[in-house]
This record gives C-alpha cells, sequence and structure tokens, in this order.
C-alpha cells in the first residue's frame, strides 16, 4: 500500500461531459477511499482531456507522468486503489500515460494546449504553461500591429462564416470612437459541437486572455461573453476566472501596470438557437427580443448599443493568445490553402471514441471519423454525416476523403463550419433528417423575415407528404423550390442555409425520399 | 397540483414584485440586463410570473409590451408555475444519431406527458431542448442544471427514481 509523504496527485475532470457520467461521485469516491487507507491524495479538477468516450477519465500523476484510467465508475474505485493506481499500476482500466495515447498525442494542440493539462481555475497553473505571454507580448507592441499579427496569421472566424479575422479587427481599429466592444460568441448552438464549451471550462483565461489583446488592439475597454443558457457549468467557470483575473489585475484598470483597461461581463442567452447570429446576439445583450438586424451597418462600425464592435467566435479569440505568444508564421504554418491553423473538430453521435481532435487543417473527414473515431458506435456502417451544424450539409460515405479545408467542403457543397462532425450508421431515415432541418427552423426563426418564417412551415408540411407519398415528385419539385427561395431571400443564415442539410439528404439519398409509406408515417 | 397546461390564470406569489424589486436593483436597475433579470427571478420562483412585469418595466424604463415580448421570445423562459425539477431532453441531430426518439417516447410514456407539460404529481417538467454540448455522449439530458450522458431508457427510469427519493443526482 501506497504510504506516500507529499499527497499524490489525481486529476478528475469537472468538465460538463465527465460530470454527465458521474465525475463528481468518482471524486469523492477516490477521496473516501483514500481517507480510508490513509494514503495522501491531492484530487485537482482538470478539464477533459476530449476523449469523452473515456469520461471520467482519471490520472494519476507519477514520476514517469500523469497515468490515465477511464471510464472509472464509482464500484471501480476501491479496485483501482488495491491494485495500485497511485503508483501507475495496470488495470483493465488503465490507458498509459495520456500523453502516449494515439488519439491524444497524433493531435495538433494549440488553441486546447492545456485544456485538460491544468486546473482550469489557477492562474499559477495557466501562467506555468505558457499564459499570458502573448497578453504580455500585446502590451509591449503598437495596436496596429497586434491586429497585423492576426491578419497575418491567418485566423479565420471559427463560428462558421470563416471571415478573416484580422480583417475585422482592422475595421473596428480604424474606427473612432471612445467607447468600442469585444463580443465573444459562445452560445455554441449547432448540435454536435461542444469545443467552446471545452475550452470555457478547462481554460478559461485563455479566453479571457484572447479577449484582453482584442480589446488593447482595436481600443475597446469593455466585452462581454454570451453564453448560452445549456452551459451552466461554462457559466460558473468563467464568472469565477473573471473574479480571479480581476483580483490579480490580468482584468480591470491600467492592467499590470499598463496604461490599458479592459473589464468582462457574462450575459446568459434563453435557450434561443439564433441568438448565436451575431446581430441577434447583440439585441440579446441589450435585452431584446433576439431579432436579426438589417447589415449595414456592419456591427464593427455599429454594433453593441450603437459602438464599433468585435464579434468572435471562442475559439477564433481563444486561438489569439498563442498567435501573439508564438507569431504569426507559427500558426500559419499550420494548415492548408486558405485555411490556416488548426481546428477543433468535434467526433459525435454514432461514434465509438467521440471527443475533441484538434489538427491542422487538411485532415480528411475519414482519418478522424474512422481514424480517431474508430467507426460507429453501434458497429453499423456509416451512412451520412452531418458537417457543420444543423445548417451543414449531410455527406455520404463515399465523400469522407475530403480534407477538412473551408474550399474543399465548398466544392462538395458542404460547410466545415465550426468543427462539428456527427456521424449516423445505416438506420438513419435521411427524408426524416431533411424533415427535421425544417422543423428546427420553424422553431428557431427569429420570425423578421418570410421565407425563413413561413418557408420553413411549408418545407415541414411538404416534407410530410414527399414522406407520406402523396404526388411525390411534384412535392420533391416544390421543395427544390422553396429551397432556392430560402437561400436567396433570407436575411441571415438560418433561413438562407437550412436548405443546405434538407437539398444535401435529397441529392445524396433520394431513395429515402422514395420509401415505400409506412403505416405510421407521421412523426 | 394540476398540469400547467391547465393553469390558465396564475396568481404571482406574494411578494414576487418585491423580489422583482430586489433582483433589479441587484443588476443595477440596467435595462439591458433584463435577460439577467428573467434569470434571477425563475430561478427563485421557477416561472417569470406576468404581474412582475409591469414593475420590472417601469423600473427599466422601458414599456410593458417590449418587456413581455422579450419574456416570450426566449424558450427557456416560464410564464406559469412548473414542477419542483425540469427534465430538458435532447433532441438534436447527434442525439438523434443515437436514437434519441426513443428516449423522447419513453420519458413522455412514463411519465404520463408531452413535452411541455408538468407531470400530474408536480415534480416535473419535462422540455425538448436542442443540443446540450454532451454530443458525443448522446443521447444527453439535463436535470435542473445537472447533465447526464448516454441515456438509455434504463438509465433515464434510475436517475428519475434517485431525484423521486430524493436523493442528490
Ligand atoms: C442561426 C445562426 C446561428 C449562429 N450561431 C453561432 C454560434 O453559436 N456561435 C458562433 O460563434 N457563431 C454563430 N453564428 C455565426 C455568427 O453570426 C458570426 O458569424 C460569428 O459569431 C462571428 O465570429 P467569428 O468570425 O469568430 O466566427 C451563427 C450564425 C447564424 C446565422
Ligand atoms: S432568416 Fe430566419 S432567423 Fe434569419 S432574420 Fe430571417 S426570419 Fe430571422
Ligand atoms: S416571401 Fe419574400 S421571398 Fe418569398
Ligand atoms: S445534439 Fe444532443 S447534446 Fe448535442
Amino acid at each position: 500500500m501506497t504510504k506516500a509523504r507529499t499527497a499524490i496527485r489525481v486529476y478528475v475532470p469537472r468538465d460538463a461531459a465527465a460530470l454527465s457520467m458521474g465525475a463528481d461521485s468518482v471524486a469523492r469516491a477516490i477521496a473516501a477511499e483514500a481517507k480510508k487507507r490513509g494514503d495522501k491524495v491531492e484530487i485537482v479538477r482538470n478539464g477533459s482531456r476530449g476523449m469523452l468516450w473515456l469520461e471520467p477519465l482519471v490520472e494519476v500523476e507519477t514520476p514517469e507522468g500523469r497515468i490515465a484510467y477511464g471510464p472509472v465508475k464509482t464500484s471501480d474505485v476501491e479496485d483501482l486503489f488495491g491494485t495500485g493506481f497511485l503508483e501507475g499500476k495496470a488495470h483493465r482500466l488503465c490507458h498509459g500515460l495520456t500523453a502516449e495515447i494515439p488519439y491524444f498525442k497524433n493531435q495538433e494542440r494549440l488553441t486546447f494546449a492545456r485544456v485538460g493539462l491544468i486546473d482550469p481555475l489557477s492562474i499559477e497553473d495557466y501562467r506555468k504553461y505558457d499564459g499570458y505571454v502573448g497578453l504580455t507580448k500585446a502590451m509591449a507592441m503598437e495596436p496596429i500591429d497586434i491586429v497585423d499579427q492576426v491578419t497575418k496569421s491567418g485566423l479565420r472566424g471559427r463560428g462558421g462564416a470563416a471571415f478573416p479575422t484580422g480583417i475585422k479587427w482592422k475595421t473596428v481599429h480604424d474606427t473612432h470612437n471612445a467607447q468600442k466592444y469585444i463580443c465573444c460568441n459562445a452560445d455554441e448552438g449547432d448540435s454536435g459541437t461542444f469545443a467552446d464549451r471545452m475550452l470555457m471550462e478547462g481554460d478559461p483565461f485563455c479566453l479571457i486572455e484572447g479577449m484582453t489583446i482584442a480589446g488593447i488592439a482595436v481600443g475597446a475597454t469593455k466585452g462581454y461573453i454570451y453564453v448560452r443558457s445549456e452551459y451552466p457549468h461554462a457559466v460558473d467557470t468563467l464568472r469565477e476566472a473573471i473574479r480571479i483575473a480581476n483580483r490579480a489585475n490580468w482584468l480591470g484598470r491600467n492592467i499590470q501596470g499598463s496604461p490599458y483597461h479592459f473589464d468582462l461581463e457574462v450575459r446568459m442567452g434563453a435557450g434561443a438557437y439564433v441568438c448565436g447570429e451575431e446581430t441577434s446576439m447583440l439585441e440579446s445583450i441589450e435585452g431584446r427580443r433576439g431579432l436579426v438586424r438589417y447589415k449595414p451597418p456592419l456591427p464593427a462600425i455599429e454594433g453593441l448599443f450603437g459602438k464599433p464592435t468585435v464579434i468572435n467566435n471562442v475559439l477564433s479569440l481563444g486561438s489569439v493568445p498563442i498567435i501573439l505568444d508564438k507569431g504569426a508564421d507559427y500558426y500559419r504554418d499550420f494548415g492548408m490553402g486558405r485555411s490556416r491553423g488548426t481546428l477543433a473538430f468535434q467526433l459525435a453521435g454514432n461514434i465509438k471514441q467521440g471527443g475533441l481532435v484538434e489538427k491542422a487543417f487538411g485532415v480528411t473527414a475519414r482519418e478522424l471519423i474512422e481514424g480517431y473515431g474508430a467507426g460507429t458506435l453501434s458497429g453499423r456502417p456509416i451512412r451520412a454525416v452531418q458537417f457543420g451544424g444543423p445548417l451543414g450539409a449531410y455527406l455520404p460515405e463515399h465523400l469522407l476523403d475530403t480534407p477538412m479545408d473551408y474550399e474543399e467542403f465548398t466544392k462538395v457543397d458542404a460547410l466545415v463550419g465550426h468543427g462539428g462532425i456527427v456521424v449516423f450508421d445505416d438506420t438513419v431515415d435521411m427524408a426524416a433528417m431533411a424533415r427535421f432541418a425544417m422543423e428546427f427552423c420553424t422553431i428557431e426563426s427569429c420570425g423578421k423575415c418570410t421565407p425563413c418564417r413561413i418557408g420553413s412551415t411549408r418545407g415541414v408540411e411538404t416534407m410530410d407528404r414527399i414522406i407520406g407519398g402523396i404526388e411525390r415528385e411534384r412535392n420533391i419539385e416544390i421543395l427544390t423550390d422553396l429551397c432556392e427561395t430560402m437561400t436567396d431571400g433570407s436575411l441571415c443564415a438560418m433561413g438562407g442555409l437550412t436548405p443546405m442539410p434538407v437539398m444535401s439528404a435529397l441529392r445524396h439519398f433520394p431513395e429515402d425520399f422514395h420509401r415505400p409509406v409506412q403505416a405510421a408515417a407521421a412523426e | 397540483m394540476t398540469k400547467s397546461t391547465l393553469n390558465v390564470k396564475n396568481v404571482a406569489p406574494a411578494g414576487s414584485d418585491e423580489l422583482a424589486r430586489t433582483i433589479c436593483a441587484a443588476h443595477d436597475n440596467r435595462p439591458d440586463a433584463l435577460l439577467e433579470i428573467f434569470h434571477d427571478l425563475q430561478h427563485d420562483l421557477g416561472y417569470v410570473p406576468e404581474e412582475t412585469l409591469t414593475v420590472i418595466a417601469d423600473i427599466l424604463n422601458r414599456s410593458r409590451a417590449e418587456i413581455y415580448g422579450v419574456l416570450t421570445f426566449y424558450h427557456e423562459f416560464r410564464r406559469t408555475p412548473g414542477g419542483q425539477h425540469t427534465i430538458k431532453i435532447c433532441r438534436a441531430e447527434a442525439c438523434q444519431a443515437m436514437h434519441t426518439q426513443e428516449l423522447c417516447r419513453h420519458a413522455q410514456d412514463k411519465l404520463r406527458v408531452k413535452f411541455g407539460e408538468t407531470t400530474a404529481d408536480g415534480k416535473f417538467n419535462l422540455e425538448a431542448v436542442y443540443c446540450l454540448g454532451n454530443c458525443a455522449l448522446s443521447p444527453a439530458m439535463m436535470i435542473d442544471g445537472d447533465l447526464y450522458g448516454c441515456v438509455d431508457k434504463e438509465r433515464f427510469d434510475d436517475i428519475i427514481a434517485d431525484i423521486d427519493r430524493g436523493a442528490t443526482a
């Protein structure tokens, strides 16, 4: 039995996904068992390493490095102690050194370098692993040079539209206004995505640092983080991290003795997908209905409360510290074509090894799904994969060799979006998925424009007729027409992109629109 | 308690006006903090009583119609009292890939309610949501802010039974 003088460090994640599989009770069980045996342990609640099928993934610190055990249930804890897991001994749940697990080892972790490694709320941990190096460098630079670095890095918006971040910043930088804002879009409503959540829960100071750098670059002294209400853990972690950063003078007035001020506030959404659309989000932060605004004016010119505003996704802002730390070239050297750097891909749905894989652009969908993900969880053949959330396309198996790259995906009429990858096996009914896309649009439309508000309702009705076997050819024609109207006539991408999943389902899986009518077809 | 859908006329709990005032003050009576104010009210009362809207409108210097419009726009806010616990089951794509439809059917049968309703004993609200950010461990469910992954029918029953017994989830 271990009778160590110094406490052995045991990591049990506090990430919501780990909690969803019982991490809290596992942590309690480990503390209780250690006490019973007289073993000294120090339990650290880290973020998740991203190997979500192994959660709760418990790690023990040994002289050789951190050893991984998972998925650990409370009922395994006694046995783990019995076989000497505090010394990193073998066990049926043991995966060896975490850093050597191929799923983890073969990633290119830039934005997520610290997630899972550190205690998310320890600023000392954060600084030990290069935290605040980027901001420190930025504070010694001319603001326009910061903007320049971000532009040169090739970073494009990770929220979905892939607009160059540096160009957006330049517009705000060039406006003359005493009050400007940085708004972080943490609405992350896309099905199949959870990377924003993992960064906010696993390394909140990284986002705070990125936003502070953005503030200095464009001359903004106030920032908001708009987090969806489905993420209570992320909200709590961020609020606590902001308090800590303020106390340590990494936020607030004269940050670390510099002339710069930056304040941050978290705002919680209230269950509206459309509030992820940037102007709808601004309305929501202002305390209004989330109606999409007409553009122009661009938010960069007239944004939050009518002031120039940078709006960026969590991962865009979270990638800024490493760009400032290691330089634009370092970041730009990853990737392919015009897709530079890395993306946090999220493997979800019917997949054996679901989780987060940060890789340089250019990796193929197949490498991610079959290599990392190990195929479907059901063991059945892959039939369809939805990329880029509910407004993204469904692709068939034979297109999985497409490299993950914004332009390559456009060529196959699909989107990389926020990096969500949702796998379906051969039991999927693609007509039902097309109907769902329309239904989702009826539920989430902000209602401002007709093609989206009414079009989606007509879309559901038309899909019902197709599924019900009523005048199929004519209704498929109506559906196609309707989708064209929605694409061309919608004010924002909610209505404008809903046709993407619908038409991709029709294009790649037409047989599902011609199935024999089921007895209970309506659902 | 009856099903919330039957509660057409709700009488706000005594003191809810006062509570609304306190909450507004805690947010410095800022008009832009309206969603936060609603969240706090719902946290304390389980819903946002319509009676409080006039008070809030006055304090924030906005019209009651506008305040009402905001309240009704967001799926998260309840306008009627509901059950003790709120169960949110994800029915978005990644969870569908893991057959959340079956879980949805099972939950509705088991609790004998439809989505949007409250159980006859007043214990549970059942709601459909679209993604809880737990898409690698689908199907996902959230009860009062606690997240659950890989929820099949048996696990659903176990979790509900635990909560029913008053055990901490
Ligand atoms: C319906 C809809 C939902 C969206 N949801 C999100 C979201 O949840 N998170 C996000 O960052 N961007 C979302 N976007 C994209 C934003 O409008 C915007 O492009 C993005 O926040 C800009 O940041 P980026 O340039 O860093 O990507 C959404 C767009 C639409 C039309
Ligand atoms: S497309 Fe839909 S969500 Fe977007 S502005 Fe129009 S109605 Fe609103
Ligand atoms: S209703 Fe305006 S485009 Fe059809
Ligand atoms: S799709 Fe269900 S949790 Fe994301």
